[in-house]
């Protein structure tokens, strides 16, 4: 991959600064207003190109280049994002190019990807960025035509007046830039978009069908070497020692060495989650030279004992301790059992909760639990780093370049503005690309051999090294009175090593007496955020267990949630409740018409429906199951969503039917166990993902149509997937489920 | 380390490898054909399928001392101008979301669709699913693969 000529970065901005001069450079830092400098930017050593903002860059000859500002991995925002841009600054579609941003927070706003944030965040600032820049244009035309701006049109790229004059954006870039940036543009009216809500093609759709070098595990320079670490076999195990003689006989290898990765009282930020602090890196001239060498290591492991970990916080530095033990999967779940019968943390409390469980005419008391999940990407973790004593060079995928690069400068003593961080579109993320450790240990090991590095994770480095959704369990409680209402609601949820809960989500809000509690267990098995964090889990067992509810009270399933987010609307429980009952209602009742739920015709399927609400969106599922080949099998499915303004109704489409069959396969097959401290799952032989033919023949979506500013897509239809199809397995089965994944459990009962 | 002269895409490459190096990492490593994806490396996920005379193999699992002079095409020889219909159709559906198991995908079809011109969905599905798509586009994939067909 050669970026010198295709990727606007900092290097080559001040070479084209110099080389081009005269013209006005407009440096736009979005998010914090607008800043003058005295030379016109040309971002590509070809192209004059002006920018007009942070987002928006025009050549003379009128080509459009728009900034996508936030790391691309699958949610589309390289298409999305720029067509919001497109759509305010009036511009042909057909005639834009888009490029991925540099990392430059100043410039272009928080640039991270995840908690389907992309487009909510950059709604509004996008929106401003392409109307500004509009009316600067036509700024530039009334000066030039002398003519009133306000007579000034724009169409598609061009700008006219009633008096016969017309020219392309490009005669005016120039211009433009010099025109003081206005304030407060309005910006324009849903009913008049041309480019949001239209159907669009992912810009980088031919470069992926054609195996561009895209991704970072594609990037290479010249004298690039490859580096591969050795991590303990076990959670809670460190290095102790190694004899690195055979594997520096092989052929290809450079250096085999140790690094520590964090410093004795390194204070780590949030997202600085790691493993394994002691590392054994082998590096050499190719993949297949380093993976072989790496076998013949000769390692001697130990136990890590209690680790003590100091961690950054809002409050100063607190001190973690990591407790050594070596778990296992068995032993785990009898903790969280001993863990859920003591006192845990109030996290809500509404009305007389135990009064209304003594009273009650019946009480439902259910327990579900869920295991760890691997990420699995389908592109293993790996960056570039091109470290030396001046400056670093860091290429490849990462969700949050602004949350990894205060660690960077202090890993490497080097200032943030000598840390080049340059993101790639990622082989997926689904929130493990958060975490940004294996771009400290690509930059530690290119700073120790003084050489470009390429740090790649096999599938079973990827696949074993922790970072995993949390394993989750919580028992509900449900009193109903003599009529069969719901009169009180009690959640206590528990995980290692974090808990679940969503206190003020549904159906707090719908219960006169509510409780919500939770608790949490330390371990050395990292963590992290995976696709809807606890919401993936909290989905599956509260739909699940409102399935039970409803049917103890003899009310159909959605419409026993319908009265529920009725007494949320009318008349709301406690305060802080997270949802819009009525939102919540709309996908719900929506979901009922497009599925033809309780209507003949469906005979065949065994139904099972769930919503839930996170990440600023709502997300409603019809799952129909069948018995194919002796084995419950999800035919169709039916979605229902409001996230807003739907931006590219296409691709939000796909992302839907995507989190669809990812929900499928994880309630069926996901799981990440341990024994002594040994990931059992180290590749895809014995983790299982769902299958092309294991997927649904049809996943209809449906989106809650409206001109409310757009929520997220990428998480939140993922969580209620779990409870739909548990609910279809009821009835496909004749018996609850209550465990993840649900395929032993399945094969149990047979 | 061994020299090999290998068919690739219509032209001959020398490679100068270990005799034991599977194809993805001559592609990738050696001939800067990164198109070719690493997945698993254990022949689970698909995403390094590449074609031998044809028919789909998966790379990962392919030593170059076997290759011999048999005709290895990737995705970036599948067509000259990126117009293969399974290209096209891929395209047309905009299957992709992260895209990085679409390659192999894509090399799949191609070579399901050579051996099977009219698939059924059944013999689409289950070829297809020897590729895993992390992100879960496979009701794209097949409509891709059955539009593909009709080209």
């Amino acid at each position: 991959m050669n970026n010198s000529k295709t990727t606007y970065n900092r290097r080559s901005f001040l070479k084209a600064s110099a080389l081009s001069g005269g013209g006005l450079l407009l440096t736009v830092t979005w998010l914090s207003g607008f800043r003058s400098a005295d030379k016109m930017e040309a971002l590509n050593l070809t192209e004059q190109w002006t920018e007009i903002n942070g987002y928006i860059h025009i050549t003379a000859d009128n080509k459009i280049k728009l900034i996508c500002p936030n790391p691309e991995f699958g949610q589309n925002v390289m298409t999305s994002l720029p067509m919001i841009l497109a759509e305010e600054l009036d511009t042909d579609w057909k005639n834009v190019s888009v490029e991925m941003g540099p990392h430059d927070n100043t410039k272009l706003g928080a640039q991270f990807t995840g908690g389907s944030n992309s487009v909510r965040m950059y709604w509004k600032p996008l929106r401003q960025a392409g109307a500004t820049a509009r009316q600067m244009l036509r700024e530039a035309a009334a000066q030039t035509w002398n003519v009133p701006v306000s007579e000034v049109t724009t169409k598609a790229g061009r700008l006219s007046h009633p008096n016969g004059k017309s020219a392309t954006y490009g005669e005016f870039a120039g211009k433009a830039a010099t025109i003081p940036v206005p304030k407060d543009i309005p910006l324009k009216s849903p009913k008049d978009f041309t480019i949001v809500r239209k159907p669009t093609k992912n810009v980088e759709g031919t470069k992926i069908v054609t195996g561009k070098p895209l991704f970072g595990l594609d990037y290479r320079t010249e004298g690039m070497l490859i580096a591969m670490i050795q991590h303990p076999p076990a959670f809670g195990m460190k290095l102790k020692s190694f004899d690195s003689a055979e594997a520096l006989k092989m052929p290809g290898i450079k250096d085999v060495f140790s690094i520590q990765l964090y410093a004795d009282g390194f204070e780590q930020a949030g997202f600085d989650t790691r493993t394994f602090n002691n590392l054994l890196v082998v590096v050499g001239a190719s993949t297949w030279e380093v993976m072989n060498a790496r076998k013949k290591l000769v390692v001697q492991w130990e136990a890590a004992g209690d680790v003590k970990d100091t961690m950054a916080g809002r409050d100063g530095k607190r001190e973690v301790v990591v407790p050594g033990a070596l778990e296992s999967s068995g032993s785990q779940m009898s903790q969280m059992q001993e863990y859920a019968k003591r006192p845990a943390q109030l996290l809500r409390k509404d009305g007389d909760p135990e009064a209304a469980f003594k009273n009650a005419a019946q009480v439902i008391e259910r327990t579900y639990n869920a295991p760890f999940l691997a990420h699995n990407t389908m592109e293993p973790m790996n960056f570039f780093a091109h470290v030396t004593d001046e400056k670093a060079l860091l290429v490849g995928p990462l969700q949050a370049p602004g949350w990894i690069e205060p660690t960077l400068t202090k890993l490497l003593g080097l200032p943030a503005d000598k840390i080049e961080i340059q993101m790639t579109r990622m082989g997926g993320g689904f929130g493990r690309r958060a975490y940004g450790h294996y771009l400290s240990e690509a930059a530690l090991i290119s700073k120790k051999v003084k050489a470009p590095v390429k740090l790649i994770y096999t599938r079973e480095d990827d696949m074993t090294y922790g970072i995993y959704r949390p394993m989750y369990t919580a028992t509900y409680r449900a009193a109903l009175d003599a009529e069969k209402n719901l009169i009180a609601f009690h959640v206590k949820g528990g995980g290692i090593p974090e808990h679940p809960i969503h206190a003020n989500r549904f159906p707090a809000g719908a219960v006169d007496n509510y409780l919500a509690e939770g608790w949490q267990i330390p371990s050395n098995i990292t963590i992290g955020a995976f696709r809807a964090p606890r919401s993936n889990f909290n989905a599956a067992a509260e739909q699940s267990f409102l399935d039970e509810v409803a049917e103890a009270a003899g009310k159909d399933p959605i419409e026993f949630r319908l009265q529920l987010l009725k007494r949320a609307k009318e008349n709301p429980v406690g305060k802080n409740n997270e949802y819009d009952p009525g939102r919540y209602a709309g996908v719900l009742e929506l979901l009922r018409e497009k599925s033809n739920w309780n209507k003949p015709g469906n005979e065949k399927y065994n139904r099972g429906v769930a919503a839930y609400f996170c990440h600023n969106s709502y997300a409603a599922h019809v799952v129909d199951m069948v018995t194919r080949d002796g084995q419950p099998y999800v035919e169709r499915v039916f979605s229902a969503m409001d996230c807003g303004i739907v931006v590219n109704p296409d691709a939000a489409r796909n992302m839907v039917q995507g989190a669809v069959v990812d929900g499928i396969g994880n309630a069926f097959y996901g799981a990440l166990t341990h024994k002594d401290g040994v990931a059992q799952q180290n590749n895809f032989h014995n983790y299982r993902m769902i299958r092309n033919n294991e997927a649904p023949k049809s996943v209809e979506v449906h989106f809650v149509e409206n001109d409310i500013d757009p929520t997220g897509l990428g998480e939140p239809p993922f969580p209620p997937v779990f409870g739909a199809v548990a609910n279809a397995l009821y009835k496909n089965k004749g018996k609850r489920f209550y465990n993840q994944p649900f395929q032993p459990e399945i094969e149990k009962a047979m | 380390m061994a020299t090999y002269n290998l068919k690739i895409n219509g032209k001959t490459k020398q490679v100068n490898v270990d005799p034991a190096t599977p194809m993805l990492w001559v592609l990738r490593d050696h001939l800067d054909l990164s198109g070719t994806k690493y997945g698993c490396g254990i022949a689970q996920c698909g995403a390094c399928t590449i074609h031998l005379e044809g028919v789909a193999v998966r790379s990962c699992q392919l030593p170059v001392s076997v290759v011999g002079k048999q005709a290895v095409t990737t995705i970036e020889g599948l067509s000259e101008k990126g117009d293969h219909p399974v290209q096209k159709a891929w395209l047309e559906h905009d299957v992709a979301q992260c895209g990085y198991c679409q390659s192999g995908q894509m090399m799949a079809a191609a070579s399901l669709l050579k051996a099977t011109p009219n698939p059924t969905d059944e013999e689409i599905e289950s070829q297809m699913s020897g590729n895993i798509c992390r992100c879960g586009t496979y009701l794209r994939i097949r409509e891709a693969v059955k539009s593909a067909a009709k080209k």
